[in-house]
């Protein structure tokens, strides 16, 4: 998913017709005095972290300034801090206004309805899971059929606005709803949803963009989320790459059967420090990638469990042998190697002559990948 | 009668000139389905593997009484190929392709909802039933017939998991993947009624995922209309907690979604839980010498 920061997020608000404010963006204390002192925008304002992990009011990482100096303070502390795991690289500078009420609205898929569902609450501005269920309005919307009238008024009659703030809530609803669709968002969310002079403004944004909807969506293409360089290798080639706190690396195909993997290895007392699921797929040369990957993660043994489906286990069997011929002696590490499917004993004979330890049975794999991981010190984790 | 497919399941390939749809209409005819036709737009009237290529799904229907399909066109064209065999009058389509964008599937499944389609997937293994026919990818290895019925969210485990099932000496009446998209046609919940209904099934095995809350409606359903005794395994136990998709998911998923409410749920609705997938093909065995219904 591609998570947008609250002023792209605004963007989006803006382009389908939500109000927001008129925010500029910044990167250095230098622009922030600039944008002053050509008037394009006006003090107090309002400096806001554009860091996409929630919190950021009781973190210091929104901040008001009224002179010029304090601008200065308030940009220069805030640009490079850290806030949770993330690096403030950009600010985005508002106008101070005074909120009336606040409100909150959102929009995201129910799987289980199978239907998009729409959340409002007259309580915004707070963390919503804290709310009572008593205190939210929820709609499934048909993807048919959009928002009704019937439930648009419905919200407006939690919300219990005053002109002409009441009269502007439908076209925030149908807006907000065109931007859910036609951006291809699994979140589209406005919180706070807030009553400024009588007019409702978006204050922040939250919008998520689908992954698997980036061949239509090619703007998004250059955001990307932090990752770590291998993580970055391994989105490339399609490969889902998690890093976690242990030693144990662990390649298989399908993301069933790599928890199943996981499951049984924590139940010997294994810890898996980074796990390669290669999809839904057996192909030789994406086990050879997902090796090499692996071996520039420095995992003190590996375990390879794969259920070969249509290609035949001996040939990922010698994409795995070739894969272990270009890693550097130095990063070379043991391996345990379970291969079911077609040809599986041809498969295990070719490893096995390889020096590679081969089972086929999934518990006594799992027990000899722990009795590896012990018999060797500690490897190191990668970052 | 049997679970969607059967021995006159005629199965037509959409998108069969591509390396996925020749590689698998191989595997499903050594399976012994009836492979009847391969669309590609633009190759119409060559042949892949002996089966006849057409241009469209409708002259596919007409001219060989295709009445299943199975999808392997890339994401960015697998709805409209959807539209084409819904049109055409199929009544079970398998989409085996995976990235396809949520919205689009919402689409695609209210679409086939009105055309009276059973959608299978996507992101999906598809359909097998040992000795009838195959719409899908499942590797052939792990089957024998029997009376043991499979639905699963998962992929590769399911193929562990049949396979298990083969090798203790037991074989499977129809085994269902049913992908793991936050969108998909047939949930567990589609599913129960059909193995419930099904004289060839005698115990259903179910594979969840964490994530979601469809093993909790399953579980909710066999409690109140599921009469044939379950064996559940659900994985993910050992996972540390996922990333949440904000604060709405938590809302929408309201608390569910680990393995223990997933495995506390299936507990209280009768089924049988294994712990780890070696474990299912001997609880299997039990459950079936045991007799009886839950």
């Amino acid at each position: 998913m591609v998570k947008l920061a609250e002023w792209r997020g605004k963007e989006v608000f803006r382009r389908y017709g939500i109000p927001v404010p008129n925010g500029r963006v910044v990167r250095s204390a230098a622009e922030a005095d600039e944008l002053v002192r050509s008037g394009a925008l006006v003090l107090p304002l309002v400096v806001k972290a554009q860091v996409l992990a929630g919190g950021r009011g009781k973190g210091g990482a929104v901040k008001f300034a009224s002179t010029p100096e304090e601008l200065r303070t308030v940009v220069s502390g805030m640009l490079g801090m850290q806030f949770k795991d993330e690096t403030v690289k950009e600010l985005l500078l508002e106008p101070k206004v005074s909120v009336g009420r606040e409100l909150y609205l959102s929009i995201a898929l129910d799987r289980s309805a199978r239907e998009p569902l729409l959340i409002a609450s007259g309580q915004g501005g707070v963390e919503i899971e804290s709310l009572n269920g008593d205190e939210l309005v929820r709609i499934d919307v048909h993807p048919f059929a959009g928002l009704a009238a019937y439930e648009k008024r419905r919200v407006g009659v939690a919300f219990g606005l005053e002109a002409p703030a009441s009269k502007e809530l439908g076209g925030v609803l149908d807006s907000l709803w065109r931007a859910f669709q036609q951006e291809d968002a699994e979140l589209v969310e406005i919180n706070p949803l807030a009553v400024v002079d009588g007019h409702l403004i978006a204050l922040d944004a939250k919008v998520i963009i689908e992954d698997d909807a980036g061949f239509r969506h090619l703007e998004y293409a250059e955001i990307r989320d932090d990752r770590t360089p291998l993580e970055e290798i391994a989105r490339e080639k399609d490969i889902a790459f998690v890093q976690l706190d242990g030693d144990i690396g662990v390649i298989a195909n399908g993301a069933g059967l790599t928890m199943a993997t996981l499951d049984v290895l924590a139940q010997f007392g294994g810890k898996p420090g980074v796990f390669l699921d290669l999809g839904g797929t057996d192909d030789p040369a994406k086990v050879t990638e997902a090796f090499l990957l692996m071996a520039k993660a420095h995992p003190s043994v590996v375990f390879l469990n794969i259920f070969g489906g249509v290609t035949r286990c001996d040939t990922v069997a010698k994409g795995l042998v070739a894969a272990m011929t270009q890693v550097p002696d130095a990063d070379r590490f043991p391996i345990v190697a379970r291969i079911r499917g077609n040809n599986e004993d041809l498969g295990r004979q070719i490893l096995q002559s390889a020096g590679i330890t081969a089972l086929l049975d999934l518990k006594a794999s799992a027990q000899a990948v722990v009795a590896a991981e012990r018999a060797r010190p500690a490897g190191r984790a990668a970052t | 009668m049997t679970v969607l497919v059967d021995a006159d399941t005629r199965v037509v390939v959409q998108g069969i000139t591509g390396h996925q749809g020749t590689v698998h209409t191989v595997q499903m005819k050594a399976f012994g389905t009836e492979v009847v036709a391969g669309v590609t737009p633009g190759k119409g009237g060559t042949q892949v593997e002996g089966v006849p290529v057409f241009d469209s799904v409708a002259e596919a229907v007409a001219k060989t009484g295709a009445n299943a399909s199975v999808i392997f066109v890339p994401a960015p064209f697998a709805k409209d190929a959807f539209f084409e065999a819904a049109d055409a009058g199929i009544p079970l389509v398998v989409i085996v392709t995976e990235h396809i964008p949520f919205h689009d599937m919402l689409t695609m499944y209210y679409y086939g909802r009105l055309r009276g389609v059973q959608v299978i997937g996507p992101n999906c293994p598809g359909i097998a039933a040992p000795g009838k026919a195959k719409v899908g990818i499942i590797p052939n290895v792990v089957f024998r017939p029997g009376r043991v019925g499979v639905i699963s969210r998962s992929g590769t485990l399911t193929y562990e998991i049949v396979n298990g099932i083969k090798e203790i000496g037991l074989g499977q009446s129809t085994c269902i993947g049913l992908g793991g998209d936050p969108v998909i046609g047939t949930t567990f919940v589609d599913a129960l009624p059909l193995f419930e209904q099904d004289p060839d099934t005698d115990l259903l095995v179910l594979v969840g995922e964490i994530g979601g809350t469809a093993e909790e409606e399953a579980a909710d359903y066999i409690r109140h209309h599921f009469t044939k005794p379950v064996v559940a395994y659900i994985a993910g136990r050992s996972a540390p907690p996922g990333k949440r998709m904000g604060h709405a998911g938590a809302i929408i998923d309201r608390g569910r979604g680990t393995a223990a409410t997933k495995l506390a749920a299936l507990q209280a609705a009768g089924a049988t839980v294994a712990d780890f997938p070696y474990d299912v093909p001997t609880l299997v065995a039990q459950r079936l010498r045991d007799g009886g219904s839950r």
